[in-house]
């Protein structure tokens, strides 16, 4: 391991991190607390290998510029948090619709409004999930730890070029700031997933909006030599804005598809102690690091307590939850809002009575002490 | 080329109404592009929501139909990725100052390379007729119906003051000029704005009585001025016509290759 790839740095630096290894070629962003360290050191690193970096007039135009650059064939990022993310949301539901491919990361802070911008929150889960308007399907994944962010980056980029679609990366204000080791990995390690470009030759009709039998569609670089049409409005195959009935249920089903019948390759998660787990806590980002310490203290005095780490957050991975809780007496979901993942594992259990949540609201981050006091509640051991 | 090689003929009849400027200003810019003799994979149009916004879907270009008042934003990330691609941008009078304004007058600040050009029919035609902020003092609208108290813009002195390096203005009627105009616009090298007069029949003259389509076109005539003009000087409530601004500014794309030099310059020597 060479000295220089092993680095003592905040999760906010670990995205920027796995985003150059990723490819970024285009950054726009607009600076906002706890995100703007990504802005900062992606204008002085984007450069450095030829890479463009903008800092736009607002988060609307930030949105929009990833996406025509993206339409060129640059791989694209944004960074941002909650007022931010909610201006992005009519830009971000654009990409959805004309299916570019593009990575958005939210630091999350405490909502709503201006909320409390320097501390710790998850109250955006269900925001990055139905924040734009209209019925769709979003990829968004997270991560606890900076080997975990960096991988999560570098997968946030190939999932959104693999199903063309923008990809969330919904981290929070601890792990954007904390600050930990980060090996980073070498040049081949991981996979990276490239453009799909298609392979029609000039002068013969391409098809922009026409899926492969396999559902991927095969881009073409605005510049080169196939000239389409790109829009928000439903369209048919060639892009062209449309209103009949069958292209437009042909399409929504396309967007919704293409990402729900591939729950099983987008989802990815943790876990720890789940075969015998009689309590099993599942979380997600900084919070199930004080998730994991109380299984660990609690396992070594024989207490059968499990974690399920997830870092797929949408689509939901109900299949999951259902299989690894269904021999827990207890699930209690950890995390920083008033129960936002907790509702959907509730969903996804055969008995949703056992589905408790331990949880902050205030802007502290929920320690290990926060969980145990719960767990002596749900056990009947009193406060 | 003939003009008519640049259009998509598959997607017409257009949506425009009988009577409506926006085809003139197409055609216009159409004849623009067929004199600088341009590839159709060298140009990228990226136009935003409204009736102007259509006409990226009829051109046979690399077109980008955005959101509304965004198409500028949008833009910029095209033309930083690629600036080797021309971009040109339509936008209403709506979509470029009201919800698009601060997009505006940022891209003219930054002086980067795009050709925007402000259709002003002084109305949201798609919508059926609303104040838009070119609509002015005095006038009539579907949301004023009491009269418009709001006051207009002056695109060219809005555009001047955020930093353009190129503004001009010119109307449907003087179509000959309108073509020589967005040509020079295209040439330029920084962000350029070019404001079309362009007559709504349906809503502005139907609701202010002005008139149709050939009625608004003769008031354009009457109504405007070459720059600096002896009838400005005896009648100061003519519209000029022509280019106000035309200057040479570092353009952004230039700029961020010189920051690019700059940054590989801190890397160490392999």
């Amino acid at each position: 391991m060479k000295k220089e790839n092993i680095k003592f740095i905040q999760g906010n630096e670990a995205c920027v991190e796995g985003a150059l290894y990723a490819g970024l070629d285009f950054f726009a962003g607009y600076p906002i607390t706890p995100s703007t360290e990504i802005a900062e050191l992606l204008s002085y690193r984007l450069p450095q290998k030829g890479g463009k970096f903008i800092q736009m007039e607002d988060e609307i135009a930030s949105m929009c510029a990833i996406i025509g650059a993206s339409l060129t064939g640059s791989k694209v990022m944004t960074a941002t948090s909650g007022p931010g993310f909610s201006l992005m949301q009519e830009a971000l539901g654009y990409a959805v619709m004309a299916e570019i491919p593009c990575v958005v990361v939210d630091v999350q802070r405490g909502g709503p409004s201006t909320g409390i911008p320097t501390h710790v929150s998850q109250g955006d889960v269900n925001q990055a999930r139905w924040g734009t308007h209209g019925d769709h399907a979003i990829v968004t994944i997270t991560a606890s730890n900076h080997q975990d962010v960096f991988k999560t980056t570098v997968d946030a980029f190939n999932i959104s070029e693999t199903y063309r679609t923008p990809v969330i990366l919904l981290y929070d204000e601890v792990v954007g700031h904390m600050r930990e080791r980060l090996v980073v990995p070498k040049k081949g390690e991981l996979p990276l997933v490239q453009r799909l470009r298609t392979s029609v030759k000039e002068g013969v009709d391409y098809h922009p909006y026409l899926p492969r039998e396999d559902g991927r569609l095969p881009m073409s670089d605005f510049g080169a030599v196939h000239r389409y049409n790109v829009t928000g409005l439903f369209h048919d195959m060639w892009g062209f804005p449309s209103d009949n009935p069958d292209i437009v249920h042909g399409l929504l089903r396309h967007l919704v598809d293409k990402i729900q019948n591939n729950v099983n390759e987008i989802t990815r998660y943790r876990e720890y102690h789940l075969k015998d787990a009689d309590i099993v806590l599942v979380s997600y980002g900084s919070s199930a690091r004080s998730a994991n310490h109380v299984v660990v203290s609690r396992r070594s005095r024989g207490e059968k307590l499990g974690i399920l780490e997830l870092q797929t957050l949408w689509p939901f991975p109900y299949d999951l939850i259902r299989e690894k809780c269904a021999n827990a007496k207890y699930v209690v979901v950890v995390e920083m809002n008033m129960g936002q993942i907790m509702e959907e594992v509730r969903k996804a259990v055969d008995r949703p009575e056992k589905v408790f949540l331990a949880n902050r609201i205030d802007g502290s981050f929920i320690t290990p002490t926060d969980i145990r006091s719960i767990l002596r509640l749900i056990q009947g051991k009193g406060v | 080329m003939a003009v008519k090689d640049y259009i998509r003929e598959r997607f017409f009849p257009h949506i425009w109404c009988p009577g409506c400027g926006h085809g003139i200003v197409m055609n216009s810019l159409l004849r623009a592009l067929d004199d600088l003799g341009m590839s159709k994979n060298e140009i990228v149009m990226v136009s935003g929501i409204g009736c102007s916004a259509r006409i990226s879907g009829y051109l046979d270009f690399h077109t980008l139909h955005t959101l509304h008042g965004r198409a500028l934003a949008f833009a910029t990330g095209v033309k930083m990725s690629r600036p080797e691609l021309n971009l040109i941008v339509p936008m209403g009078d709506g979509d470029a100052l009201a919800i698009g304004g601060n997009h505006f007058i940022h891209a003219a600040r930054r002086n980067i390379d795009l050709t925007a050009i402000v259709m002003n029919n002084r109305i949201y035609g798609m919508t059926g007729g609303q104040y838009s902020p070119l609509s002015g003092y005095g006038t009539m609208a579907t949301t004023a119906p009491y009269t418009n108290i709001d006051h207009a813009f002056d695109t060219v002195e809005l555009a001047t003051a955020a930093g353009a390096s190129f503004v001009a203005r010119s109307t449907t009627y003087h179509v000959q000029q309108l073509t020589k105009i967005i040509n020079q616009a295209i040439l330029h090298e920084g962000f350029s704005v070019v404001e079309v007069l362009t007559q709504c029949p349906t809503y502005f003259g139907r609701k202010n009585r002005v008139g149709g389509a050939v009625e608004m076109m003769e008031a354009y005539k009457k109504n405007t001025t070459s720059i600096g003009s002896k009838a400005k000087k005896e009648n100061p409530d003519l519209i000029e016509r022509g280019i106000f601004v035309q200057k040479e500014l570092p353009e952004y794309c230039d700029e961020y290759d010189k920051v690019i030099e700059r940054a590989k310059a801190t890397l160490p020597k392999e």
